[in-house]
């Protein structure tokens, strides 16, 4: 790009700045960094500093980290899922109510069916319950999805309609009673103190999850480089390894810092024996297990949208129907996998949710929908289709879960709240629209 | 009739479509029309707007399924109620509005439906782009943006690029709906090179256009409709641009074609 004015200019002192200022620029590109995902993280920083200032420093705090990853997993599990609804040129209005729906479904058949077959607290219960919630979900979701591919109802009226059908019929499964409490095992789901692993599996978790990074970049490498593909040089390979590694590392040293309870520490000594007369020591939460969950199926949507032949599909059918359609592509059915896989996921939040609120309630997930659909486009999910990625829809959640909570401690009304999270949504598509428009 | 079966040697043509068929909403769109395609011809099918080329090309390729009538490659019936059974029967399609998937890249697009996997059962992306960088240099030797969406490429790259998916697959018969629409001079010649060195390779290929110069220059035949009827068939060198302007506009056959149904009385 440099070449022609260096080519004008004789004298070689002249050449070197041009030289190195191009330097910088190939060396970001070399980075082969998204820019736009480099911005949802800048946008993130900026709203997790600028809370941290206007709280005295309440923000940034292991605890209110940890707090808010919990918080976020369930929205986050299905805005994974809702990027794909999006992709496809379709909205899914429903998610909320199949999340209520699922959640009572889990709710009575393990604090009421399972404990009739095999009594209380068994350890299968918390699994059967998941695999139900999955099920049930995914039926549900499959089902508004057949509706949409064969029968041609738009997907916004099929699942305006599942909006009212499911919250009414979350109702139904128990005439309207809450399900409480539920299986031990299965609360774990939710979080909480019981729902955290602690530091030295946290440990384990993460040096696991920095190897295979390291791996998936080496292999990718190794594959391009075999059919002869330019790679990224080797200094930029190591620079993405070391951030990535460090963005674990420093995720398992928060959650390794935030401790438990004192009262919560004294009895787990207690119940193992041990003398608590010479002081307690620190022992942290570590990972939240709906956390761990959240991000197991944001790596797995992940691998699904970018390495499968499903995942191809669905992005094809986003960009160009008619185009999916002549490449006999069978779009309908891909229309009906990318709703069920919809509704499993809300079955999986459904556990998360319901485990977390220790009962089953058919007000579960209200309003839900929006803060889902909100998530995935301000996680760069486009409305006209064929754009969008799983991590960008998490980091979406993140945002919109740490703007609700960084007001709650700056203790701003709930109504205001509000407020503030529907402008930050259109300010955000608004800014995407503007860098959309820049690249063209 | 038996003077245009003595100009081509083979017995059977490679496709052959039988008093085809298709109504939408009472309107036929296409009416008892018969045309046929030899290996290693360019047929060119000539007709105003709404003369229902398209139309018959779409039943051709598998876009649409055809109310009646029959299609038989290498002389044997078969069936084509989708694309994916035209591709099966080897044929391909440049369809008019090429139908690439913008928003994903030149490899995705020239293996979409028919992506290369890994032995895990993963799209083998790899693999793809390395045939892709095969295809695609044949066509156009300086094309380079292999990892961008075809969005971003010019009118003639993406040609490319809906051709390569075509020709890819070891297609018999290849559909060019309005292949030059799109391009500038330097391209359409481009294009013009492909049919022929095409055609040596033996592939028949079906020549949509409404230019009647592109037709000229590259078709061995022509088939002309009007209204959805076959007005005649011709040999280029049977008849002027002149009288095929005449069978297209008016539905006149000259003395050098072979009417149709469709031909003016």
């Amino acid at each position: 790009m440099a070449e022609p004015s260096t080519t004008l200019s004789p004298a070689p002192s002249s050449e070197a700045p041009a030289g190195r200022r191009a330097g910088l620029g190939d060396a970001l590109r070399a980075l082969e960094l998204d820019t736009r995902m480099v911005g949802m993280i800048g946008a993130l920083a900026i709203v997790w500093i600028g809370f941290d200032i206007l709280t005295g420093g309440a923000f940034l705090t292991p605890r209110n980290l940890w707090n808010l990853s919990v918080q976020t997993a369930s929205v986050a599990v299905m805005a994974t899922g809702m990027v794909l609804v999006i992709v496809t040129r379709n909205i899914d209005l429903s998610v909320g109510s199949i999340l209520g729906f699922t959640g009572m479904v889990v709710g009575v058949l393990q604090a009421r069916i399972l404990p009739e077959l095999w009594g209380f607290e068994h350890p299968l219960t918390w699994v059967v319950a998941v695999l139900a919630a999955i099920a049930v979900g995914g039926a549900v979701g499959a089902v508004q999805g057949a509706v949409i591919a064969y029968l041609g109802v738009s997907s916004f009226i099929v699942t305006l309609g599942g909006l009212l059908v499911w919250r009414g019929a979350a109702w139904w499964v128990t005439t309207g009673q809450t399900v409480a409490p539920m299986d031990g095992l299965f609360k774990r789901l939710g979080g909480g103190f019981e729902g955290a692993i602690g530091a030295g599996p946290s440990w384990v978790v993460g040096i696991a999850a920095i190897l295979l990074s390291v791996a998936a970049i080496l292999v990718t490498r190794r594959r391009r480089a075999g059919f002869g593909f330019p790679v990224r040089p080797l200094w930029a390979e190591g620079v993405v390894i070391l951030l990535v590694a460090a963005a674990i590392a420093g995720a398992v040293l928060v959650v390794n810092s935030y401790p438990l309870p004192i009262p919560v520490v004294r009895r787990m000594m207690e119940t193992q024996g041990m003398s608590t007369d010479g002081g307690l020591p620190f022992v942290a939460h570590g990972f939240a297990i709906p956390v761990l969950m959240a991000v197991a199926v944001g790596v797995g949507m992940t691998f699904l949208s970018r390495r499968t032949r499903f995942g191809r599909y669905v992005f094809a059918i986003g960009g160009n129907p008619e185009a999916a359609e002549l490449s006999g592509i069978n779009t309908k059915r891909v229309m009906v996998m990318v709703f069920g896989l919809m509704g499993a996921l809300c079955g999986l939040s459904a556990c998360i949710a319901t485990a977390r609120l220790n009962a089953a309630t058919n007000a579960n997930g209200t309003l839900d929908e929006l803060y889902v659909i909100a998530a995935a486009i301000i996680g760069g999910t486009s409305m006209a289709g064929g754009v969008g990625t799983i991590l960008g829809a998490m980091l979406g959640a993140m945002v919109m879960q740490s703007l609700q909570s960084g007001m709650v401690l700056l203790g701003v009304d709930a109504p205001m709240q509000n407020i503030v999270v529907g402008l930050v949504l259109v300010a955000a598509v608004y800014v995407d629209t503007l860098y959309r428009r820049g690249l063209k | 009739m038996s003077g245009l079966a003595m100009a081509v040697p083979a017995a059977a043509p490679l496709v052959e479509m039988r008093d085809v068929s298709i109504a939408f909403g009472g309107i036929k769109a296409v009416d008892s029309v018969s045309i046929d395609l030899y290996p290693g011809e360019v047929v060119g099918l000539l007709g105003h707007n709404g003369a229902g080329k398209s139309t018959l090309i779409k039943i051709l390729s598998g876009a649409y399924a055809a109310d009646h009538g029959e299609i038989r490659v290498n002389g044997e019936p078969v069936h084509i109620a989708s694309p994916r059974d035209a591709k099966r029967c080897g044929i391909e399609t440049i369809y008019q509005t090429l139908a690439l998937a913008d928003n994903v890249d030149a490899a995705a697009n020239i293996f979409l439906g028919r992506e290369k996997l890994t032995a895990w059962g993963t799209l083998d992306d790899h693999a793809m782009e390395a045939e892709a960088r095969k295809v695609m240099g044949r066509l156009n030797p300086h094309f380079r943006r292999f990892k961008e969406p075809v969005k971003a490429l010019s009118g003639g790259q993406r040609q490319s690029v809906a051709i390569a998916r075509a020709i890819h697959f070891d297609a018999r018969v290849l559909i060019m709906d309005e292949p030059t629409a799109a391009l500038g001079p330097a391209e359409t010649q481009q294009v013009g090179e492909l049919v022929k060195q095409l055609k040596q390779e033996g592939i028949g290929i079906f020549l949509i256009s409404h230019d009647i110069h592109d037709v000229f220059d590259l078709a061995d035949r022509i088939h002309v409709m009007k209204n959805g009827k076959l007005v005649g068939t011709a040999r280029v060198s049977d008849v002027t641009k002149d009288e095929v302007l005449g069978m297209i506009i008016l539905g006149k056959c000259p003395p050098g074609a072979v009417p149709g149904p469709g031909a003016a009385a």
